[in-house]
């Protein structure tokens, strides 16, 4: 392990893992120069100032989340660190195209999964990978969808590892949340640093929510030519909740609840004063379990009964669509290379992380005998629950999921403990690593849209590798460089 | 404006009202059980539990230490100034972005002001002190609200629901006052302290004061509380209010407000034109009931033709 010795990197961590501001020299990356050179002439105390100014600018606004499981409606500041982190023009490139392959290709493999099932007849895919899922929908089976789009908003979430090359994590297609702390994260940041913002060249990400109101304007039916969108939240208890009220004042959107909302001859109506609206685009932050209490789950009372018929009559469309969540299944994650070949007939640009499907006997058996070195994951489960992080974990917690996979070995993956890449954080007044995570927000609806950067997450506890808001991680804000050429 | 959120608007306020009325009977109650003998003390406790529609909590006693907490902090109470204020917040909470921050932040700084005071600093500071803060939170928050929010629809629903619980709230008032004033024995008067609490109980006193001078006389009273076209708590004030406030809300949503405008009108025509003492030579008590009934029945009107209309009937495009 090296350290540097230059405040405000006296404790700076550098050894194997990608560090993102410093090549294994020790040295600053070209694009994070005029950022170091900056670090060098703030002292501690104003650097604290800044966190303190931005803080205070989060409180104020109530950017805030919900914690489950603690006292009923405690409310958190989402955790925000300083710093920038930085992303070059070639890497972003090569990021969103990659992207845009993968989405095209998950959005190809639903339409077969719920029309012809080519890749299942054909036995590229084992079918007891699709009907063995918790997040099949029969439901969906032949039903059209406005351009084919299933999953219009996605948050993928992307991995840097050792030889700095990007992989995918996760691919997020259901209900993916954090966009307003991206969008945030950059109004505090222009306040923080002003003038090193403007020298750096920076491609803007605020017209997220005219992308997001265009792509949902796209799905309207087709006979709806001026269509009503609204946004179905689940409600003041749930924990994106500032969330959706951010995005729907954004777009200028009904912030409707279930209650709000009824099914009459298929068609869906809001209950407004001036009398029933009819709805043509929802937005729902809201799970397919939970969605419609006549479809799904009875004991919703946060969904609208009926609204899986009005969506199949093609009177309503939702973004997403019902049923995405397939594809969103860690263990089908693992086949998406695969998807990219099979529809597109293309060489994957993003790489997967390496997965263990443990219905396989000689995987299981491998998986078992290396708890201790893997990440166990369930494969419906999403924020960080549902976890086993081997290297981490006390032999108690192994003999669990041990017994927990042989119980149920579809309902698992396994990966190796990934090295994945660090960025500066201010922490106690210095400048340390801490390992960070990259989620881009992804449109798709006439077009593919994914607005520059992202969401960057950062595991602020040290040595810690989750990031997950419901896990103690924070934010910072993702810069994506011009090339110098566009400058 | 969706429905949920104009009946949100309208119990944020309506219960915010509640809270003040109550706040401000007990505070004159307990300062009059200072001036008073201990043995008509019971028959007092009776005539305020009637005057907040609501009685004693069985098994209780006429105690001034439990009434007061029944009245002012007991959870279990829904009507408590405690749970009224809680109320009041769960439903601003629930419409959070259709409110100013400031109305959000003085109704919720309010609500954790007296869910912070105990019983114990309640008694030995002063609860004078207690409901006074109470009665100017409610009063900050009403000029935060005007002072803030567009006075469009959603705020319109937030005069009505202030109105409706006022207007019942003091006919109520009245109805058991005049009605255990008038009702004693000749022989024994009714002091003036007693007429002065009732007019202090609508923050009515100095008002009163400067239109019929010092001289306290029970017709002058129902005049004043009842009829009076200038005083903010009067109950043909109120059910001014309750009248304008619908006609805006029906121009701005384009739906006429049908039964909940001919229930208004009359009742407001009604105030604008009956005598005192007509009122008073007939029975002032079912003078009373019938505005606290018709109050409910607009009530229920607005809440037919805005809120939870059958749905056939309000087919929009």
């Amino acid at each position: 392990m090296q350290r540097m010795v230059s405040p405000p990197f006296t404790q700076y961590q550098l050894d194997s893992v990608y560090d993102e501001m410093f090549d294994s020299e020790g040295n600053a990356r070209p694009h994070y120069q005029a950022l170091q050179q900056r670090l060098f002439e703030l002292s501690p105390a104003e650097l604290r100032q800044r966190q303190q100014t931005a803080d205070i600018a989060f409180l104020n606004q109530g950017i805030t989340f919900t914690v489950y499981g603690k006292e009923e409606g405690t409310e958190r500041i989402f955790p925000y660190d300083l710093l920038p982190r930085i992303i070059t023009s070639t890497e972003w490139n090569q990021i969103e195209q990659g992207l845009i392959q993968r989405i095209t290709a998950l959005n190809m493999f639903l339409k077969d999964i719920y029309h012809e099932k080519h890749i299942l007849n054909d036995g590229t895919l084992p079918r007891e990978m699709i009907y063995t899922c918790r997040h099949f929908r029969r439901e969906m089976q032949g039903v059209r969808v406005p351009r084919d789009i299933y999953t219009s908003v996605v948050g993928t979430d992307l991995v840097r590892v050792s030889n700095g090359r990007f992989v995918v994590l996760e691919d997020n297609l259901r209900v993916p949340s954090g966009v307003s702390y991206m969008l945030a994260n950059r109004q505090v940041i222009k306040n923080a640093f002003p003038r090193l913002f403007l020298n750096y060249g920076i491609r803007p990400i605020d017209h997220y929510g005219q992308a997001l109101l265009a792509t949902l304007r796209a799905l309207a039916p087709l006979q709806r030519t001026d269509p009503t969108i609204v946004l179905l939240t689940p409600g003041v208890y749930n924990s994106a909740y500032f969330e959706h009220t951010f995005l729907a004042r954004l777009m200028g959107i009904e912030l409707v609840e279930g209650r709000d909302l009824l099914v009459h001859n298929n068609v869906v109506y809001m209950r407004t004063t001036a009398g029933l609206r009819r709805v043509d685009v929802i937005y729902r932050r809201i799970d397919d379990d939970f969605i419609d209490p006549l479809a799904f789950r009875s004991d919703s009372v946060l969904g609208v009964a009926g609204l899986m018929n009005a969506f199949r009559a093609g009177n309503v469309s939702l973004a997403n669509a019902i049923g995405t969540g397939i594809a969103d299944d860690k263990a089908i994650y693992a086949y998406v290379p695969l998807f990219i070949r099979y529809y597109l007939d293309q060489t994957p640009i993003l790489d997967n992380v390496e997965t263990y499907l443990l219905l396989d006997e000689s995987q299981r058996r491998y998986v078992l005998e290396n708890l201790d070195k893997l990440v166990v994951k369930a494969v419906g489960e999403s924020g960080g629950y549902g976890m086993l992080i081997g290297p981490h974990s006390t032999a108690e917690q192994r003999e669990q999921f041990r017994q927990q996979i042989l119980a149920d070995p579809r309902n698992y993956i396994a990966q190796p403990t990934l090295a994945i890449s660090r960025a500066p954080c201010f922490v106690n007044g210095q400048v340390e690593a801490r390992h960070v995570d990259l989620r881009p927000y992804i449109l798709y609806g006439e077009t593919i849209t994914i607005v520059p950067g992202g969401l960057t997450r950062v595991a602020l506890k040290r040595g810690s590798l989750v990031v997950n808001s419901s896990q103690g991680g924070g934010s910072k804000d993702t810069w994506v460089l011009y090339d110098e050429l566009q400058k | 404006m969706l429905s949920r959120v104009a009946d949100s608007l309208y119990w944020m306020s309506r219960y915010l009202e509640r809270a003040e009325h109550t706040a401000r009977l007990l505070d004159v109650h307990l300062n009059q059980m200072l001036d008073q003998t201990p043995g008509s003390a019971n028959h007092r406790w009776e005539r305020l539990l009637s005057s907040l529609r609501t009685s004693l909590p069985t098994g209780s006693i006429y105690d001034a230490y439990i009434l007061t907490h029944a009245l002012t902090f007991d959870l279990a109470n829904t009507a408590s100034i405690v749970s009224c204020i809680g109320a009041a917040r769960e439903n601003a909470r629930q419409v959070r972005e259709q409110i100013s921050s400031e109305m959000w932040e003085q109704l919720n700084r309010l609500f954790l002001h007296v869910k912070r005071t105990d019983q114990a600093t309640f008694w030995t500071t002063e609860p004078h002190e207690f409901f006074q803060v109470v009665k100017q939170g409610a009063h900050l928050f009403q000029g935060i609200t005007d002072a803030t929010m567009s006075h469009g629809e959603g705020w319109q629903f937030i005069q009505v629901g202030r109105a409706i619980e006022r207007a019942g709230a003091t006919a109520a008032l009245l109805d058991v006052h005049f009605t255990d004033f008038l009702t004693r024995h000749p022989t024994e008067t009714v002091d003036y302290l007693a007429w002065v609490g009732l007019l202090k109980s609508c923050t009515a006193y100095e008002a009163y004061c400067k239109v019929y001078t010092a001289d306290i006389r029970p017709e002058c009273i129902a005049e004043f509380l009842l009829l009076n076209a200038e005083f903010p708590r009067s109950v043909r004030f109120a059910v001014g209010v309750i009248h304008t406030a619908l006609q805006a809300i029906a121009s701005t949503t384009g739906r006429n407000a049908g039964r909940a405008e001919r229930l208004v009108g009359r009742l407001h025509a009604a105030l604008d034109y009956d005598q005192v003492e007509e009122i008073m030579d007939g029975s002032m008590h079912s003078y009373m009931e019938n505005i606290q009934r018709q109050c409910s029945q607009i009530h229920t009107a607005l809440h037919q033709i805005y809120i939870s209309y059958p749905i056939d009937s309000s087919l929009l495009a």
